[in-house]
Formats: C-alpha cells, sequence, structure tokens
C-alpha cells in the first residue's frame, strides 16, 4: 500500500466537498474491493473518503411498494433483516451469498453496485427486480445504470445514497459460483414484478443484463419448462479459465430454470 | 500406559497456545534493530537481463542495501540433494542437465518470480518503494510452461547457451523387453493417459527468515520456518562457504509446510549476508502473491499407463511413459520426486510380477517442484488404481472383484516386489472387506436411484492404496532428567503443526512414567543436538518417536545402574515401574527424580560412570513404512452444471501402532483433504503465450473449502509395522495418497451413463460439463 490520506465524511455534502479537493480520492466503503488493491498496489488513491460515519446512507426502509436500503448497509444486514425476508426473501438470500461472513459484514450494497464487479451478485437484483440507483445528484433506473466493464452511469461527483427495489410478487435469485472466488460464475435473478417478469443476469458477461427472449416465455407462461429451450448466445460473454463463454451461455439457461422453479 | 500413555487420544500440548492465537511464528519475531528485506522478482518467465540500474532505488529514503547478482557472487548455488544420489541421464546418453541456481540471478531470469535483487531498508514499506525504483532493462525471450510441450521439437531451448535441448534427464525402471513381451501375449491391456497436475502447496503461513550476525564470535543466527534446522544449517553454510559450527539455525512453530519449507532458499542465505554484511539483524516475509510465484510447487506429470492383464484378470506388467516437469531449476528433491519417486509405487497393493517405468523430466519456466505431500506417491496411486477400474471395465469385472484376484495376501507378507519395495505387513484384503462394509458398497443402487429422482448422477468408486514413507533416515534425541524428576526431551525432528510436543511427550510418559504435564519436548534448535534429521517423507513419529524411545531406554539402562548401586542391590533385581525403581519383592524403592538428582554427584554413581541423567540417541528406523489401507467415495455430479458434491468419503487405514489417534485422524483428514483438493480443485495454470501463473492468488486457485467436504468416516486396521521400534507406519501422506484415485473412480462411475470415461484432474464443473457434453455430442 501507498500512503495516502484518510478522511472521515460526516455526511454527502462533506463527502463530496473532500472528494473534489483531493488529487486523486476515492470513496471508501466497506473496502472490501479497494483496500486489496491499494494493498497490492494496483490503486494508489491519494486520499480515502470514508462513507462509515454518515448515518443518512445506512439502514433499510420498507413502504408499502419498495425497499429502500442506504448504501452503506451491509451485505449481512441485508441478508439479516427480517423486513428484506419479509418483502423480497430472493434479495436476503442473495446477499447471503456473497463472499464469506467477514465480508458480508464489512462490504455494502453502495460499493458493490459502484464497483460493478462483472461477477458481483447485486447487479442482477438490480437489474432482475428493477431497482432505482438514487445518488447525490438524481434517481438512475437499473436499466440505464451498468455501461460495460466495471463501468456504470455514475459521474465522478456522484455517490450513491440508496437503492430502491419494488418489491415484486415472486422472485428467487440462483447462483453458480466460480470455484476459486465463489464470486457468481452466473447468477441470475428471475422475478415476476409489478412491470411484468424480469430476468437480472450477472456474471456471464461484462456487466449485468436482462433477457428479454426469457422475459417474454415466462411472461406467457411462469413456469420452469418456458425457459428450458430458451439459449442465449455466448458472444460477447466472458471467458476465463474457469468458465468459457460456452458453458456460462449454458448456465445462465439452468440457473434460469431453477430460479423459475425456485420463485 | 495411562491416560497420557502411547495410544492414547491424548489433548494437544500445542493447542492452548495456537488455537487462541498466541502462537509464535516467524513474523512474530523481531530482533532489535532489525532491517527489512523485499525480492525484487522476474516479471518475465524467460528473459535476458541487460542492466540493473539501482542508483535512484538507492538514493531512496530509508534504503540500506540492494544487492544483484553481480554483488552475491561469493554465495555459492543452492543444491540438488538427490543429484549426489542418482546417476542422472539424458536420453542421448550424456550427463544430466541442471541448471545452476543462483540465490540472485546473474545473466538471465527463467521463471516469473526468479529473485532479481534483495532490497534492504528500514522498513518493509521502504524496501518495496525501492525495488519498484529498481530500473532493470529486459529481452524478453520466448518461454515454454506446457511440462510435454517444452520436450517437443522446435520449443525454444531455455538454456540454449549450455545445453541443446530442455530435458534435463530421462529416468528408467525395470526391464523394457520383457515388458514389452508381456503386453504382447496379455489377454487385455487398458491404456490411461493422463495429467497430474501442478500444484501450489499454500501452507497457511508463508516462508520467512531472519539473519543475524554477531562479529565477536564470527557466528550467523538464521531463525526460518523449515522442515529441518540441521539441512538448512548444512546447506546454508554449504552456499556461505562457512563452517556449520558459524551457524544457528532456530525455527519457531511452522504454519504448514507440506514439504514445500523443505529445503533451503535464496532469501535463508541472503539475509544472513546482509546481517554479516550491514551489522544488523534482516529480516524478509514473503507475501502471498510472492508465495504463489517462489515457493516449490508439486507433482506435474504427464503420464501415459498400460496394464496388461490375462484371461483371467490377473495383471501382467505396468507400463509408463511420463514427462515430468521440474521447473527452471534442479530443486533439493524435486527430480528424484518426478522420477523414481512417481514410479516405485506403481504396482501398489498388487501382485504385478513387471513393471517398466521411464521418465523423462522436462525444463520449462515455472517455477521448480519439489515434495508436495506424497511426493509421488500419490501420482503411482492414482496410476494403478484408475487402471485397475479401466481393467475392471475392460474385463466385466467389478471394480471389487478385479481388485480380490490380484490384492496381495496378508500371508505373503513380508511381501517384495518388481520394484525392490519390500512390503513388511499389511492386510489388504482386511482393509478392502472392513471399508466396503463401513461404506455400505453393496447398497448404492438403492442410493443411486434416489439420487437420479433428484436429477443427480451418484457415483461410487475405491481406492486401495499403500504407500512407502521415508525409511532408514536417522533421527536424533535426547532424554534429560532433571533433579525433580522433570523430563526434557529433545528431538531432532521438527513440527509444521504435527504435535510433536503432544506425540513424543506421550512415549516419555509411557515409559518413564512421568506426568505428562512434567515432560517438555523441546527441538527446532541447531545448536542443542549435534546432529537431526526433521520433518519429511511422514517419517517423524518412528524416526523422531524412535529416537526419544531409543534416548528413555538408555535413560531408564543408566538409572536402573545408579539405582542398584544406590541401593546395594544387583541390577537384574531391580525392577522398573511407573517412574520408581524398586528391589523385587521389596518395599525399598527409589524415584526417577530420586535418582535424577543423586546422579550430579560422581560420589553416588558406580566408579567410572559419567554424572547426570541425560542420554543423547540416534535412531535409525530399519525400512520404509507402508501405511495402506482403502478409502470408498461417494459423489453426486449435477448433470446440468457438472458440479460435483462428494457425499460419503469412508477410510480404513492400517498405520499399524498409533501413538494418538486423534491426532493422527487429523493426519487423514488434512491428508484427504489435499487429496480431493487435487482431484476436483486446485491447479496451477500458466499462461502458454507468456509465462504467467494465471491462477496467481485465491481468487483463481481453488483450494478445498470446508463447505466442499463430507465427514470423513475412519477406521483402523492396525498391523504392527515390523522395521521399526514402535510398530508405527508414517500416517502424514497417506490420505492424500488415497484420495485422488478413489475420487476421480467416483466421478466417473457417477459419469458412466453420460458415457464419459475420462475425466482430467480437477474435474471442476466446467471440465465434467464439457465432459458430458462431448460425450452426448459423440
Ligand atoms: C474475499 C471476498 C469475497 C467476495 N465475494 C463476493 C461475492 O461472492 N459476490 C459479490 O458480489 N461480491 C463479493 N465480494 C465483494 C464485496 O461483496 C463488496 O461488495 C465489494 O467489495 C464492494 O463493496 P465495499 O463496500 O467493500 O466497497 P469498497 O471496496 O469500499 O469500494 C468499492 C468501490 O466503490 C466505490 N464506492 C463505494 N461506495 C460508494 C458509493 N456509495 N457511491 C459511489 N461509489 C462508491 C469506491 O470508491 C470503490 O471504487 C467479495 C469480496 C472479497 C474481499
Amino acid at each position: 500500500m501507498y500512503q495516502f490520506e484518510y478522511h472521515k465524511a460526516s455526511s454527502v455534502e462533506d463527502a463530496m466537498k473532500k472528494l473534489a479537493s483531493a488529487d486523486d480520492g476515492k470513496i471508501l466503503a466497506g473496502g472490501m474491493t479497494l483496500l486489496p488493491t491499494m494493498k497490492q498496489r494496483l490503486a494508489s488513491p491519494s486520499d480515502l473518503i470514508d462513507l462509515s460515519g454518515i448515518a443518512a446512507l445506512k439502514g433499510i426502509k420498507v413502504d408499502g411498494k419498495t425497499v429502500t436500503i442506504g448504501a452503506m448497509t451491509t451485505h449481512w444486514e441485508v441478508h439479516s433483516s427480517k423486513d428484506v425476508q419479509k418483502a423480497i426473501p430472493a434479495l436476503s438470500d442473495l446477499a447471503g451469498q456473497i463472499g464469506d461472513p467477514m465480508v458480508r459484514h464489512r462490504g455494502t450494497i453502495g460499493g458493490s453496485i459502484a464497483n460493478s464487479d462483472p461477477s458481483a451478485d447485486y447487479p442482477a437484483a438490480v437489474i432482475g427486480l428493477g431497482a432505482t440507483i438514487k445518488t447525490n445528484k438524481r434517481d438512475i433506473a437499473a436499466d440505464d445504470y451498468f455501461k460495460g466493464l466495471f463501468e456504470t452511469a455514475l459521474a465522478d461527483d456522484e455517490l450513491i445514497v440508496s437503492v430502491s427495489f419494488p418489491i415484486p410478487k415472486r422472485a428467487a435469485y440462483q447462483k453458480f459460483p466460480q470455484p476459486a472466488s465463489r464470486y457468481a460464475m452466473v447468477g441470475v435473478m428471475v422475478a415476476e414484478t409489478d412491470s411484468g417478469i424480469r430476468v437480472g443476469v450477472t456474471g456471464a458477461g461484462p456487466c449485468a443484463f436482462r433477457v428479454p427472449a426469457m422475459e417474454k416465455a415466462l411472461g406467457a407462461k411462469f413456469a420452469a419448462e418456458s425457459v428450458a429451450n430458451i439459449t442465449i448466445p455466448s458472444d460477447g460473454l466472458n471467458s476465463d479459465i474457469h468458465g468459457s463463454a460456452e458453458y456460462r451461455a449454458h448456465l445462465v439457461g439452468v440457473m434460469a430454470k431453477r430460479a423459475v422453479a425456485a420463485a | 500406559m495411562g491416560e497420557f500413555g502411547i495410544g492414547q487420544s491424548v489433548k494437544r500440548k500445542e493447542d492452548d497456545t495456537l488455537l487462541i492465537g498466541k502462537g509464535h511464528y516467524i513474523d512474530d519475531i523481531n530482533v532489535a534493530g532489525q532491517a527489512h528485506a523485499y525480492v525484487l522478482r522476474s516479471p518475465h518467465a524467460n528473459a535476458k537481463v541487460l542492466s540493473i540500474e539501482t542508483g535512484s532505488a538507492l538514493a531512496m529514503p530509508g534504503v540500506l542495501a540492494i544487492y544483484t547478482g553481480a554483488d552475491v557472487e561469493d554465495v555459492g548455488p543452492l543444491p540438488c540433494a538427490v543429484d549426489a544420489m542418482f546417476e542422472f541421464k539424458r536420453r542421448n546418453g550424456s550427463k544430466r542437465f541442471f541448471p545452476t541456481h543462483h540465490v540472485l540471478v546473474r545473466t538471465h531470469v527463467r521463471h516469473v518470480g526468479d529473485p532479481v535483487a534483495f532490497v534492504i531498508a528500514e522498513t518493509r514499506t521502504q524496501a518495496k518503494d525501492a525495488a519498484e525504483a529498481v530500473l532493470v532493462d529486459y529481452e524478453v525471450l520466448p518461454s515454454v510452461t506446457d511440462t510435454a510441450a517444452a520436450l517437443a521439437p522446435g520449443a525454444p531451448v531455455i538454456y540454449a547457451d549450455e545445453t541443446d535441448g530442455n530435458d534435463a534427464f530421462l529416468f528408467t525402471m525395470g526391464d523394457a523387453a520383457a515388458s514389452e513381451a508381456a503386453f504382447t501375449a496379455a489377454h487385455k491391456t487398458v491404456r490411461f493417459k493422463h495429467v497430474n497436475q501442478r500444484i501450489i502447496a499454500a501452507s497457511m503461513e508463508p516462508r520467512g527468515c531472519i539473519g543475524e550476525y554477531d562479529a565477536a564470535s564470527g557466528r550467523y543466527t538464521l531463525h526460518t520456518n523449515t522442515q529441518s534446522v540441521y539441512r538448512n544449517r548444512a546447506i546454508c553454510a554449504q552456499m556461505l562457504g562457512v563452517e556449520e559450527n558459524r551457524i544457528h539455525v532456530t525455527c519457531p512453530e511452522v504454519g504448514g509446510s507440506f514439504g514445500m519449507k523443505g529445503m533451503p532458499y535464496p532469501e535463508q542465505p541472503l539475509v544472513m549476508l546482509a546481517a554479516q554484511r550491514l551489522g544488523r539483524a534482516v529480516k524478509w516475509y514473503s507475501d502471498r502473491s510472492e508465495a504463489f510465484l517462489s515457493d516449490t510447487q508439486g507433482r506435474d506429470l504427464v503420464v501415459d499407463a498400460e496394464l496388461a492383464l490375462d484371461s483371467d484378470g490377473h495383471f501382467l506388467a505396468v507400463r509408463v511413459h511420463s514427462v515430468g516437469s521440474m521447473g527452471a531449476y534442479a530443486s533439493n528433491f524435486g527430480p528424484m520426486i518426478l522420477s523414481a519417486g512417481s514410479v516405485r509405487m506403481l504396482p501398489g497393493v498388487y501382485r504385478v510380477p513387471l513393471v517398466y517405468a521411464e521418465v523423462e523430466v522436462s525444463i520449462t519456466n515455472k517455477v521448480f517442484t519439489d515434495a508436495y505431500r506424497g511426493a509421488g506417491r500419490p501420482e503411482a496411486s492414482y496410476v494403478i488404481e484408475r487402471l485397475v477400474d479401466l481393467a475392471a471395465h475392460a474385463m466385466k469385472l467389478s471394480p471389487v472383484e478385479i481388485r480380490r484376484r490380484n490384492l496381495i495376501a496378508a500371508a505373503q507378507m513380508p511381501y517384495s516386489g518388481p520394484t525392490g519395495m519390500t512390503y513388511d505387513s499389511g492386510d489388504f484384503v482386511k482393509n478392502l472387506d472392513d471399508c466396503l462394509k463401513a461404506a455400505d458398497w453393496d447398497g448404492i443402487e438403492v442410493r443411486r436411484a434416489e439420487a437420479a429422482k433428484r436429477g443427480r448422477l451418484r457415483g461410487i468408486g475405491m481406492s486401495v492404496y499403500i504407500e512407502a514413507t521415508a525409511g532408514g533416515v536417522p533421527e536424533t534425541a535426547r532424554i534429560e532428567v532433571n533433579a525433580d524428576g522433570s523430563v526434557m526431551a529433545y528431538s531432532g525432528s521438527l513440527t509444521q503443526g504435527q504435535a510433536h510436543a503432544t506425540t513424543f511427550a506421550q512415549i516419555v510418559a509411557d515409559k518413564l512414567g512421568t506426568d505428562y504435564d512434567r515432560i517438555t519436548v523441546h527441538q527446532g534448535d541447531s545448536d542443542i543436538l549435534a546432529q537431526g534429521g526433521g520433518a519429511g517423507g511422514s517419517r517423524s513419529g518412528y524416526s523422531g518417536g524412535g529416537a526419544v524411545l531409543a534416548g528413555v531406554e538408555k535413560v531408564i539402562d543408566k538409572a536402573r545402574k545408579i539405582a542398584s548401586h544406590m541401593l546395594e542391590a544387583a541390577e537384574a533385581d531391580i525392577e522398573f515401574d511407573g517412574g520408581t525403581f524398586t528391589i523385587a519383592g521389596t518395599d525399598r524403592t527409589l524415584s526417577l527424580g530420586d535418582v535424577a538428582k543423586a546422579a550430579d554427584d560422581p560420589a553416588n554413581l558406580p566408579d567410572g560412570m559419567a554424572p547426570g541423567l541425560k542420554e543423547d540417541a540416534t535412531y535409525k528406523s530399519e525400512a520404509s513404512s507402508f501405511p495402506n489401507g482403502c478409502h470408498i467415495v461417494e459423489v453426486e455430479v449435477d448433470p446440468d452444471t457438472g458440479d460435483i458434491v462428494i457425499e460419503n468419503y469412508t477410510v480404513v487405514d492400517d498405520f499399524g501402532h498409533v501413538l494418538n489417534p486423534m491426532i493422527v485422524h487429523g493426519q487423514i483428514h488434512g491428508g484427504i483433504v489435499q487429496g480431493i483438493g487435487q482431484a476436483l480443485y486446485e491447479d496451477a495454470i500458466y499462461d502458454a503465450e507468456s509465462g504467467q501463473l494465471l491462477t496467481g492468488s485465491f481468487m483463481d486457485y481453488c483450494m478445498p473449502r470446508a463447505l466442499n467436504l463430507p465427514s470423513i468416516k475412519i477406521d483402523m486396521n492396525v498391523v504392527p509395522c515390523t522395521t521399526n521400534s514402535l510398530g508405527l507406519k508414517g500416517a502424514g501422506e497417506a490420505g492424500t495418497t488415497g484420495a485422488t484415485g478413489a475420487v476421480i473412480n467416483a466421478v466417473l462411475d457417477a459419469l458412466a451413463p453420460t458415457g464419459v470415461t475420462h475425466i482430467e484432474m480437477p474435474a471442476t464443473p466446467q471440465r465434467v460439463w464439457r465432459a458430458i457434453h462431448d460425450a452426448k455430442a459423440a
């Protein structure tokens, strides 16, 4: 790790001010991605602005239609929240499958979504449930948020404040972990929402995406066999030593089928 | 004797400290005034070093020195111990080619991670910063990391300045013509081509060392985590060009080794040299990323194996052609393990009249290989146990029946096989029978049908294994009875977590009758005993324990003489039991402590006897021990994803007498888990183009996790070993030896309905899915 200045922000405004005045500042949430890269000297921010002191970024609120989760809420809090378990059990279930207990107690939903790792779990929920990303500047619809490999719609001076998930009629998440890291090789969130069926896929592509063909088939009939014969093209999918694009394309089908069965 | 004696599951003396994080490891040692070293390593697999520019790095804050190859030319190369034991020759008949292994590279880097410069600064961070400022100009050369491709015509010759190919040597064993005749005459033959992939040891604690130099005495001290302080002392002395008495090696707790810390590494002589040059202690501690690149790795063979059978399914001959890659240098035991080590146990537990093996060892741009838990025996066991399953299939016999027809019977012991190994004892048929029963082998069809209803393919597989532990290696001990009756047991062996402090104390408690809590075992200090061995080849129990036993017996002998003198009774009339000497048939007694106290004063002793009750002993087992047993594994495969779950794992082991069943169970668990790791998860993958290690962190190198593992059912079948004084068979590597074959046999049994007949290790989900997919298409 190289030298850096540490700042603890007291509010979102304070955080943005500190970020703006830093040379090459970075927001610090749970640090589960940022700190390892700094330790390996792959990132060298001049300043870290820690969000952990901002109460407004924490906590889970449920109203009749949505579950709103503050950016600094940990995976463990989402997983163990009775409110989330009741409103969107699939989301609690997903959060419980992230990493290990240490990671779940530090890592945050804001950090995960801001980072947009191609194999992170939350992006499947954001896309699959049709969430809204609330930043200090605007609301961003899920479909407009993920732009590519580690690329999002966030501007440099934009901070995720919370994520709102509309409560689906039913939903389920199925994950096939990459054996070594246990991030998602492929993860699929299938949901029946007020605005129709959504299928959100993570792990398979450069960033999370929907599968319109499956959504259409499930719209006609919400049953596992509806997606059984739908294959997605492997072009452009991720390929590495753990899974070729072809294998990942195949797993999307398997996980989607299982998610439908579980929903 | 008693609840702390031999054979009892005594709680480990080590655990009170280790389990609460109070263990004392290398990184817990800090010497006053120590500086910190960081190794600048090669980012390239093969390159010529054109220039190294250290000027600006040297000017950075806190930097004390930067050594490159040119600065340490007085340090000798790392030796390859087995070079002196074998006459290795190349295929063309010329002498083996082993490249010189300098502690810092001189002209070329030969693998990613090869040490280029040793940077010493006030802090580790400063050393790291300075290492980044060292400017190395490389001319990158084509590299080759694939084990077999390195021998193919047209492969870049890595040491082109010194030799004409990447073949280091060719090892052959057995009679080629006789085996050819057996294969020609055979009723059936089966063939099994496979890769026994490279494994990363990944001990929980990385390597580390601290060097000190005392100018007044001219002595070096090396604190390091190792398997042998004595081997380290000898080799470091050789490399530094000093006599052994000038080096003191100490070793604290070691967080796992598995063979990997068995040999000296460049950093050890370098911290000593730096300490001497700078006049202050120097510490080096590997980080995890470096460990992936610079620790010795294990296995790495490409094997073509065949088995010939007669019409009754009896084995006639085994033949193996393999290529093993030692990496860029010849490590201490590495070349032996890849060659003789991987083929000597090919016959396994079976009557195999003929074995012929050829192993050609290639040089590649990968880090060097050396011992890794099992060190050749798991490779051999995997070959024979897979061949036997293939033979069963070819002969339309069950895996059980074909084994029964070929197992060596207990009545045939001792049994001398075709590769020069003599098994002293064992009851392989009983191992098989007991394990079949414990695993409910016959009930598999019910479980298979139930699994099928859930869309899972269930399979069962076995391996009836045997392995050869290190034999005939001397080990030392000193047993010292204090005046208060407490006992110090010094051992030349060394623990990396195996709990010698407990098991050796059990031997002392059992034989001397001393309270377990009043026995202290001390090891890991080269200044205490003149010589010693260390851990390796699963020998510590009977070698280290045997030396402790020999020391205890010498103490009892001497104490009996003293007691007889003090009690004025004939030696033959003195009985020793439970720590007390008694004149037979009387109530006249002396405790061991009484004798020890008296022994300090020559006046109490028979004429000419030296004072003290302290005995040094050296013990050498007559031969290797041959732990053996049976593993039965049941798996379920998810055919849609290729995922494998191990449902049941049953093992029956014959480890002869057992010092501490709980500790041995721990060894079985750990050994099996490492075997499962190789069978299903672990694989050191190098990029064919760049030579970079693609699995350079735990994000990509898959270690077995608790959630991947079943509860392991263990039974013991005790057939005492006849070639060591305690009757033990080493338990450390047996689990690893039996596991790979059993797991893969089970996986292929599960996959049988899909038409898949072969899968490489590790059987990852992608591989399994691909195999099913390809079988469907075929
Ligand atoms: C061993 C391990 C295993 C893991 N396994 C999984 C897994 O299985 N599945 C999975 O999904 N994830 C996994 N993770 C990732 C983890 O879950 C975290 O979610 C992730 O690291 C990011 O969250 P964080 O709070 O730690 O963010 P940080 O590391 O603190 O930050 C990540 C990035 O996001 C930026 N950032 C943080 N918060 C905000 C914000 N509110 N607004 C804008 N930008 C922000 C930071 O500047 C930084 O660039 C794993 C991590 C580890 C270390």
